[in-house]
């Protein structure tokens, strides 16, 4: 075996080349140039530019290591590789810088402009700042290298104590804010310093974590175990307690979170309700609907057109309350009306035909045509809050609005899981297999189709219903088709077809990053929020199609074809080994 | 169709039993080609019903039309009495008709007990309401239908039954997919069941004993059966009797003896003599 596979090597130097190039050339870098996250050196700009290199100098010697053959050995040429790699991605910068700052190419690509060459070359001009621009890369290559010599669990607690310190850098706000509830805030003060943690904590940080995840190792694995337990009456009772546990956590986490998270979690709890709904229609049915936002248009137009005093057309200014049973009726029938004409399509062709059914619901809304009932352009403005006792859950609460939207996420929860476990569920997923077979065993595929199209559109009426209430007026634009496609990015990142799942993918993508016009916890990113939406998508799809926290069947079914390759290894025999089990149970 | 009635009052069936399925003219065509031109066919209640002939006979696409996955473009599909053309094939299987696939078709993510739980869906009728709201009627439904289908495993013996309830159907060996479908269609509560080569691949042991599985089908179950087979073993150990079928036409029926004598299913199976062609 060569000690340096040199293609290889060039090849992760030229890609991290590449996503340095990328990063300058859409402006990453040069926006979050002066945003510090460990004080007083590292800014999230060169996070950005820098982070790839460490892992394309690890990556240029990581060859897998089949069975029955022999470990590469670890050494200095795992080193050199990474220092290549990292040399050749410098280089590329170096070129690039050269030719930004030779010629002037602004016209086409805006954000190459001279301050980023200045800021690429720390004010050094062109020759003499050349030597950072590949120095550091080839630096940082080699560090990547050189995480080949020591062992791989050290190497793992490396790579988490050094995410930790990032993470909590990154969501400063965060950790102060919180810190600030627990009457801690001095602590917050002492760590952050200019928005950015200080050095010394960061290193603190990593060494607890380091420390943490030496004590916990296999503290999951015995977790699981006693969650999973193999006895029925056990694992029923675990379950139990931690909903419990779940259920009081998300009982005081609004009282530590300040308003403005909470509002970040209240949008949250908005999506995940639609998410919850679309993944009925998707990971269960099967059906790839991309107008969905079309009913939450109608249960908040319902609900706004019923209970606003300057409602355009009715003068009736009914409560909340009395508005959504009506908020629902409508979503069933929009449902009905969409979803029967449609619901023989398959696959692409049902994608296309609900796109055009959600746009034309959004153009119905800004039409002249029905502007005296729903305001056209205008809109309807003035919608009240939700009056709950004596309180009112309205969108200058997001504390209320919180707790609300837990609520109905955990009705919707239930409903996903009660419809999942029935008669219906094994019908949808059955259809989702194989419709054709599904029919001949005695499933009416229309009736179960259009049930699953009803409860999504019921789950997004309330999901509007509750939009309505909390921001107070509404637009034909407020629906746009982004919403559509990022609540099928939630589902999809979170894990089609899994409650948990769709949770997930909600507190990330629009707890962290954002929804369509909602800001998440990185604020910062809001001008490349859709950049970062499609870029995880494309990973997603690549590496890990099932989502984070995948259902068990969807996994299954992405990678069923492995899986049962393997299971005829295990069996060459067919039945004679099964026969000798015993049928117990 | 009178023409119909003469063609029915000359076959051969059990005497005294009532028709299961009666069926006139029959035609199917793809493009050119024409998969059943003008078949006939009668099987009586309580029968085991071979159907046989060369690949390409058209055994299969009978078995599509029937179970209305294809549409005929002609004649009449008559079950118990009433004519199915034209029905939804969940119509057909809601009727009493149900089916294996000569390919295997589970629901391959499921589990095994899902699978069968699954095809009583038409037999059961708790909607959504009742599945959110957890009423005792869907409670006991369900429990209902998961007693049902541990019963209808275990009439496989012990191969489909304790640990394997839970199993991905991909899991299971080939031999133990085709019983898994066979009880998939059980769980519909089928009056007629139609078999489509249900001992492909499997060993003489597994072979000798789904033919008794069969037999136990129609004997204890009461049902009928028609079962479409290559093997020939298994076609005279398990038919009442035989149709066999090549181009798309009835070509000859009767016991498996008779069948096997015929001229012309020799021709349709090896070719005509060199002399004579």
């Amino acid at each position: 075996m060569t000690p340096m596979d040199l293609r290889r090597t060039l090849r992760w130097g030229s890609l991290a080349g590449a996503v340095m190039v990328f990063t300058c050339a859409v402006g990453l870098f040069e926006a979050f140039e002066d945003r510090l996250l460990v004080y007083p050196f590292l800014s999230l700009g060169h996070v950005l530019l820098l982070w790839f290199l460490p892992l394309a100098g690890y990556q240029a010697t990581n060859e897998p290591v089949l069975e029955g053959m022999e470990a590469p050995s670890k050494g200095l040429h795992n080193v050199m590789a990474g220092l290549v790699a990292g040399l050749a991605g410098g280089v590329l910068m170096g070129v690039f810088t050269v030719v930004v700052d030779a010629a002037d190419v602004r016209d086409v690509f805006v954000r190459l402009s001279v301050r980023l060459v200045d800021l690429l070359t720390h004010g050094w001009g062109v020759p003499g700042g050349l030597v950072l621009i590949v120095g550091v890369p080839a630096m940082l290559g080699m560090a990547g290298g050189m995480l080949h010599l020591v062992s791989a669990p050290v190497r793992r607690r490396l790579i988490l104590a050094l995410e930790w310190a990032l993470v909590v850098a990154l969501l400063e706000q965060v950790f102060s804010q919180v810190l600030r509830q627990l009457r801690l805030g001095a602590v917050g003060n002492l760590i952050f310093t200019r928005r950015a943690l200080e050095w010394w904590a960061a290193l603190a940080i990593a060494a607890l974590v380091a420390l943490l995840a030496e004590r916990a190792r296999g503290g999951m694995g015995r977790i699981k175990g006693y969650l999973f337990a193999a006895d029925a009456v056990r694992r029923t009772r675990n379950s139990i307690w931690s909903a419990l546990a779940v259920l009081a956590f998300l009982v005081i986490l609004p009282q530590l979170l300040g308003s403005l998270l909470s509002e970040l979690l209240a949008n949250v709890g908005l999506f995940l309700l639609m998410g919850l709904g679309l993944n009925i229609v998707v990971g269960l049915a099967g059906m790839l609907d991309l107008g969905y936002v079309a009913f939450f248009a109608v249960g908040a137009y319902t609900v706004g057109v019923l209970t606003s005093p300057i409602s355009p057309r009715f003068d009736l200014e009914w409560s909340w309350w009395a508005a959504l049973p009506v908020a629902i009726l409508m979503s069933v029938v929009a449902g009905v009306l969409v979803g029967t004409p449609v619901i023989r399509m398959r696959g692409d062709y049902l994608a296309i035909v609900t796109l055009g059914f959600g746009e034309i619901v959004r153009i119905l809304f800004l039409s002249d045509w029905l502007a005296p009932v729903f305001g056209g352009a205008q809109g309807v403005r003035n919608v009240p809050g939700i009056p709950v006792g004596v309180a009112e859950v309205r969108g200058s609460q997001p504390v209320g609005v919180l707790y609300f939207a837990f609520g109905l996420v955990l009705v919707a929860a239930w409903v996903s899981w009660a419809l999942q476990e029935s008669r219906l569920g094994r019908a949808w997923t059955a259809i989702r297999e194989d419709e054709t077979v599904a029919a001949a065993m005695g499933i009416n595929v229309v009736r179960a189709k259009l049930n699953a199209f009803i409860v999504g559109a019921i789950l997004a009426g309330l999901g509007g219903a509750l939009f309505a209430a909390k921001v107070g007026s509404m637009f034909p634009s407020s629906f746009e088709l982004l919403v559509s496609i990022i609540v099928l990015v939630v589902v999809i990142v979170g894990g089609m077809g899994n409650i948990p799942g769709v949770a997930v993918g909600a507190v990330l993508l629009i707890g962290v990053l954002g929804g369509p016009t909602q800001p998440g916890l990185l604020a910062e990113f809001a001008e490349f929020k859709l950049l970062i939406y499609g870029a995880l998508l494309v990973f997603m799809m690549l590496r890990k199609p099932e989502g984070l926290l995948p259902s068990v069947r969807r996994s299954r079914e992405l990678r069923g074809e492995e899986l049962s390759q393997d299971a005829w290894l295990d069996r060459p025999s067919g039945d004679v080994e099964v026969d000798a089990r015993p049928a117990g149970g | 169709m009178t023409a119909r009635a003469g063609t029915l009052r000359s076959m051969p069936g059990r005497r005294g039993a009532e028709a299961m399925l009666e069926i006139g003219g029959l035609h199917k065509s793809f493009g050119g080609v024409h998969a059943l031109a003008g078949v006939d066919l009668r099987v009586d209640e309580g029968e085991i019903v071979s159907v046989i002939g060369p690949n390409g006979a058209g055994k299969t696409s009978f078995f599509n039309v029937v179970t209305g996955l294809y549409p005929p473009d002609g004649g009449d599909i008559m079950f118990e009495g009433r004519s199915i053309v034209g029905l939804e094939s969940s119509e057909i299987t809601e009727a009493g008709i149900a089916r294996t696939f000569q390919n295997v078709r589970l629901f391959l993510n499921m589990t095994v007990l899902e699978n069968v739980m699954v095809a009583q869906h038409c037999r059961t009728r708790a909607g959504a309401f009742r599945a959110v709201l957890r009423t005792p009627f869907l409670r006991r439904e369900e429990a209902e239908i998961e007693t049902r289908a541990k019963e209808i495993l275990a009439f496989f013996g012990t191969r489909l039954v304790g640990y394997r309830f839970d199993q991905p159907a991909l899991s299971l060996s080939y031999a133990n997919r085709r019983r898994l479908e066979i009880a998939r269609a059980m769980a519909t509560r089928p009056k007629l069941l139609l078999l489509d080569e249900p001992v492909a691949g499997m060993n003489p042991r597994e072979t000798a004993e789904l033919t008794g599985l069969i037999r136990k089908l129609r004997d204890e179950r009461g049902l009928t059966v028609v079962v479409i087979e290559h093997d020939m073993r298994v076609v005279r150990d398990v038919s009442d009797r035989v149709i066999v079928l090549d181009h798309g036409t009835k070509i000859a029926e009767g016991s498996y003896d008779e069948v096997s004598s015929n001229e012309a299913v020799i021709e349709a199976y090896l070719g005509r003599p060199a002399e004579v062609g």
